[in-house]
Order: structure tokens, then sequence, then C-alpha cells
């Protein structure tokens, strides 16, 4: 069978067993609908966690960027789990024991204030829109890539799937379908890392062939040390950011992550508070596996790259190098006319092959078969380009893997972006449905007009998230910042002080959450849209960049909170109460309906 | 139950809180950001040991610190007996 049949086929099956778990796991009630009635075995709830949090931007692209990041790309691999440990300790099993629906819930009932409520709903519609929209690009982008149709066609596909299942099963719809692309995707993304490493290290574990030495007997990572420095890019193994901004922007991802309402969520599916603290255990564990391997991807595939490449005749190119330059993923300028590929960093002369960011092909091949483009040379001698993505999606062609293991990694790809897409969508349904419509405008509502509002909910957030799909805003990669900055400065404070502070009280709350997002809003805004010219390190404030600023906010959040609250009444008795009723764990029943 | 030991059994596990927490920190920001540069002196085969803990090490001990504080935290309900059930 030739790739075009293998991808329709494994892509068809997948999308069969999703739609088939979704009319299985109908949900009946909201209680199923907004949390799978509480009834998620925790090693399912940790793998459907793995699966919501994984998105297509970790599956496609987090190995590349690191691939060219090298050391500095710890900061996502450190950032996207470390929050895990904070979900574990701070928030999740208190959460649980709390026993609601919904983040704005929680925020709404400890600090006794519809205010409060409304701007965490805000907070969640803004970060789920933002993220959400990524996803719907993904599904598009794997589509159209491995299947060849169009773009759009791709997305509206991804929209009828997700439609079907999140419209009909809900929480307990997308929890199930969650678990089976977990297995999908953690398989597409294993079996082509696993051969990678047995090719390049001989070792059939990759998070140990990345350690290991290649067939000449020198260590990988010295070996691709070595390479950059030759080729004037900055050293693999360590770094080129200053520190402070590594550490802010590890600290905003891990906060960020920990304060996600997509993923906080899923700790309110559990049966028991006990199964809240494990879950984030198996969650972590099924995300690590993942999260290990990248940079193991990471390393063999930059070695591969600049081995086949550097300084050799571009005729004498592998298929996948053309097959890759007409997705225009790739593409090399001749610029000395020696029909030879000169990858060079900035130490050597080296820097971006042409202006304008992305290839512009002219449609028309030059001497030796490469693609012309209309792009503008610099003046620098490197004469290549790459896109991040083409290290996953082209590893197994690289590798010379058999056609299944290409329609493999498609599915596993589409796997990673619908289970995102479903969690996001739900908490957008959730907030309309149960934030805005039974707390705020109708209380009275009856369980089944609340069900098909949730459900309408679900549907509209579909249609909107698949036009920014097909129209994305310019400003997808910008928002990404925003999201977990908005989280960090945001939520997470606002829990952890409702947690362990019993003093704290609503004005404390809503002035810290106000003080965080504005600041945060405000830094991100100026330098990503403003004056994208300053955003340069000897702009930003105490050289912290706009992705690592959410940890400043977070900070100003909670010294605005501790203060505010100190010099305002106490909470009311019956909240200190609450508080510590969420201390422990006995008696947390099942997630109840006010 | 009881204020005293409802007391008591939140002093407990705000230690083990603070004492997971220091390692979430040192094996992250420590060895990962902070002191990078001196442990790269370190080989651990062929990683240098800075950047292992920044892209594989730091994942393993925050796994291993999530159980842990499920088993500290399941053995002290049932001491305390505010385990569910």
């Amino acid at each position: 069978m030739d790739v075009q049949m293998w991808t329709y086929t494994i892509v068809g099956a997948t999308f069969l067993l999703y739609i088939a778990i979704a009319i299985w796991a109908k949900a009946g009630s909201t209680k199923e609908f907004y949390v799978a009635g509480a009834g998620v075995p925790p090693l399912m709830n940790g793998m459907a966690t793995a699966a919501d949090w994984m998105s297509a931007a970790s599956f496609i692209s987090m190995a590349g960027l690191i691939s060219f990041m090298g050391y500095d790309g710890s900061v996502y691999l450190m950032g996207w789990t470390g929050g895990y440990v904070l979900l574990a300790l701070l928030l999740a099993p208190y959460l649980r024991k709390f026993g609601k629906f919904t983040v704005p819930d929680f925020v709404g009932d400890r600090y006794y204030s519809n205010v409060a409520r409304t701007v965490a709903v805000i907070c969640a519609i803004f970060v789920s829109f933002t993220y959400v929209a990524g996803q719907m690009r993904g599904v598009g982008v794997v589509f159209s890539r491995f299947l060849e149709v169009d773009i759009n066609t791709g997305i509206i596909i991804g929209m009828c799937i997700v439609f079907f299942y999140a419209v009909l099963g809900g929480m307990k719809g997308i929890t199930y379908t969650q678990v089976a692309q977990y297995c999908v995707l953690i398989f597409a993304y294993m079996v082509p890392a696993i051969f990678l490493s047995i090719m390049i290290a001989g070792n059939p574990i990759p998070q140990l062939g990345m350690g290991a030495t290649g067939a000449d007997g020198v260590y990988l990572l010295d070996k691709l040390d070595g390479l950059h420095a030759e080729l004037g890019f900055a050293a693999y193994t360590s770094g080129s950011k200053p520190m402070i901004d590594v550490f802010a922007i590890t600290l905003a991802l891990m906060v960020g992550t920990a304060g996600l309402p997509h993923v906080i969520v899923r700790f309110f599916t559990v049966p028991k508070v006990r199964d809240a603290r494990i879950s984030a255990g198996w969650a972590l564990i099924f995300i690590a596996l993942l999260y290990t391997t990248a940079p193991a991807i990471a390393t063999f595939a930059r070695l591969n790259l600049i081995d086949t490449v550097s300084n050799q005749s571009y005729a004498e190119m592998p298929e996948w190098f053309k097959k890759w330059e007409k997705t225009g993923l790739l593409a090399w300028m001749d610029k000395n006319d020696d029909g030879k590929i000169q990858y060079l960093g900035k130490a050597a002369n080296g820097g971006d092959a042409f202006e304008g960011g992305k290839p512009a092909f002219t449609k028309q091949t030059g001497e030796y078969g490469q693609q012309l483009m209309s792009n503008k040379p610099t003046d620098n001698a490197n004469e290549l380009f790459i896109d991040n993505d083409i290290m996953v999606l082209a590893n197994p062609e690289i590798g010379n893997l058999p056609n299944w293991v290409i329609a493999l990694v498609a599915a596993g790809g589409l796997a990673a972006a619908l289970s995102t897409a479903a969690g996001l969508l739900l908490v957008i349904s959730t907030s309309v449905a149960h934030d805005l419509i039974k707390k705020q405008f109708n209380p009275n509502i009856s369980e089944k007009s609340e069900l098909l509002y949730a459900r309408i909910a679900v549907a509209v957030a579909i249609v909107i998230a698949g036009y920014f799909g097909i129209n994305p805003p310019g400003f997808v990669a910008q928002v990404v910042a925003f999201a977990f900055g908005l989280a960090a400065a945001s939520f997470f404070p606002v829990i952890i002080l409702g947690i362990f502070s019993k003093r704290m009280n609503k004005e404390g709350a809503i002035s810290g959450m106000l003080a965080g997002l504005i600041f945060t809003a405000a830094y991100i805004v100026y330098f990503k849209f403003v004056s994208p010219d300053m955003n340069k390190p000897e702009f930003w404030w105490f050289g912290i960049s706009p992705e690592g600023i959410g940890t400043v906010g977070m900070l100003l959040n909670i010294a605005v909170s501790m203060i505010v609250s100190r010099i305002t009444p106490e909470p009311p008795q019956e909240i200190q109460e609450l508080v510590d009723s969420l201390r422990y764990p006995k008696g947390a029943g099942e997630a109840v309906d006010h | 139950m009881e204020k005293g030991k409802l007391q008591e059994y939140w002093k407990i596990n705000l230690g083990y809180l603070i004492g997971l927490l220091i390692a979430w920190f040192v094996v992250s920001y420590g060895f990962g950001i902070l002191l990078v540069e001196p442990l790269n002196a370190i080989k651990l085969g062929g990683f240098k040991l800075g950047f292992w803990f920044a892209q594989q090490g730091s994942i393993y001990i925050f796994v291993v610190l999530i159980f842990v504080y499920v088993s500290l935290m399941n053995s002290l309900d049932k001491k305390f007996d505010v385990h569910e059930d």
C-alpha cells in the first residue's frame, strides 16, 4: 500500500473509533456533561489529562523547537511538566474536595462574589479560545500535508468529528475519546523515535540513545556541539538566552499550566480526593513519556539534518528533502551558485537565508531543480530555510521508515489536536451554560434546558474555533504567551490563596486578579503589538521577555491580594469553615450541583 | 472533626508540601537553570549533568515527587481518620 492509502485507512479507523466511543458514552445529565459524572477511574483520567494537555504544538512542533534551540528549549520541557507537581500538591485534591463543576464556580463561591466569578469566566473563555484556534489550525495542517486535501476542508472534517463527540457526549464522551487518542498519539510518537534511536545510537530507548555514542564512537551530544561550533550555531548543550529569562519563562509556563481551566477541570471528574492526587501522577507519567522522548528526537533530528544537508550538493538530496520543499517547510536559495547547500549560523556569517520569514515560491525551478523564491536574499552566507515542524513530521521519511509509520504520525498529530480542542471547547461551553446562564442570568433553569444550552454552546464554540482555524488571526503564535501569562497571573494565585490563606477575602482576590491581569496583559500587548521592534532584551524589564512576564504578574497578584486583604474585613465565618473543610478529604461527596 | 487534630493534620501536610516543593525547585530551577554551568562540568555518560537535569532528570524527579506525596498523604489520611470511605 502507498502512503496515501495507509493514511486514509489509519486516520479513518481512528475516527470511527472516536465516533463509536461517543455513541457509547452519551451524556444524560449536566453532571455527566460537565464532569463525566465524577466517575472516571484515576488511571484513565491521567491518560485523558495527558491527551487533553498535549496539543498539536507538543506533538508536531516541540521537538523541532528544541532541535533548533538546544538547551534553551528546556524551558518547554520543564515548564510544561513541572506544573503537574503544583497541581498534585497544591490544587487538585482541594478543588476535588470542593466538588463543584468549574474553576469560576470555585472562585465565585470561595470569594462570595459574582464580580470575582465574572472575571474568572472571562479569563477562562479568553484563554480557551486562544488555545483552540491553534488546535483547529493544527488539524488543518496535518490534513493538508498528509492527505493532500485543502487546509480548509481538513478543518471542516475536524470540526465535524469534534462536533459529534463533544456535543453528544460532553465530558464523558470527551474523556473516553481522549483515552483512545492518548494511545494513538503516544504510539505514533514513540515508533519513529525508537527506530531513529536504533539507527543513530544503536539503543532502542530514545531517552538513553540521546546520551549514547554514534557509529564513530563519539557521544552524540559532543558531536552536535562540535558541528554547531564549526557551522557557527550557539552550542547545543548550553543556551544563549539570559538566565533570568529562562527562569521566568519556565516558572510562567509551570504556573500557567497549573492554572489552565481545561487542565484543572479534569480533576473534578474523578470519584475521590485521593484519586485526584494520584491521577495527577498518572497524567505526568503519560506526559513525561512524550516529553522525555522529545529532546531525544530533537538531538537525533538535528544531527541527521546537519549530516544530510551541510555542504552537500542539492542534486544528491534524498527524496524527502524535495517533497518537503514543496510544502514550503524547507527552502534552499543557492546564493553563491555552487549547487551545494550552505547551512550556517550567526557566528559563521549565517542567519536568515532570505527576507520575509516564509519562502514565497515563484513556481519556477532553478538549475538544479530547486524551487525558486521571490524573497529578497539576505547578505549572509546561509542558504537554507527550515521550519521547526518538519523535525517530527518528516522523521519517518528521514529514517526511511515503512509507509504505515508515516500514516501513523498523521493519525497521532490529529489525535493530539482533536483531544486538546475538545477539552477546551468543553470549558467554553461550561463557562457559558453553567457559569453565565445558570449562575448569573437564570438560576431557576431546569437541568434539561441547561444541558441543551451547554450543547448549543459547544456547537457555537466549534464553529467560531473553526472560523479562526480557517482565517487564522496573524497573532496566534503570539497569543500563546498570553494564555499562559494570564493563567499564571490570574487563576493560579487566586486558587492557591483561596485554599492556603483563610484570611483571603473577596476584596483581596479581586484586586489581586485585576492587578496581575492588567499588568501582564499590558506588558505583552506593548511588546507584541504596540511596539514589536522594541521586543528585545535591552528594553525588557529586568531582562524578562513577554513569554516570562506571567511570573512577575503572579508575584504582583499575590502581593496585592495579601496587602488588600489585610486592610479590609475578614471573610464571613461560613467561608472560613468552607476553607477548613477543603483541607481534609473526608466527606468529599460526588460533584454536586448546588 | 476535632479542631486541634485538624490543625495538626494540616501542619504535617504543609511540612510535606514544603519539603517536596524544595526538591521540585532544586532539581529544575537549581540544577537545570541556576547551577547548570558548574554541573555541566560533570559528565553522566554522554550527557553534561546540568543539561541532563534540564531536559530529562527534572521530569523524572517530578513524577517521583507526586507519587511520594500521594503515598505520604494516603497514610496521613488514615492516621488522622480523614480518609474517604
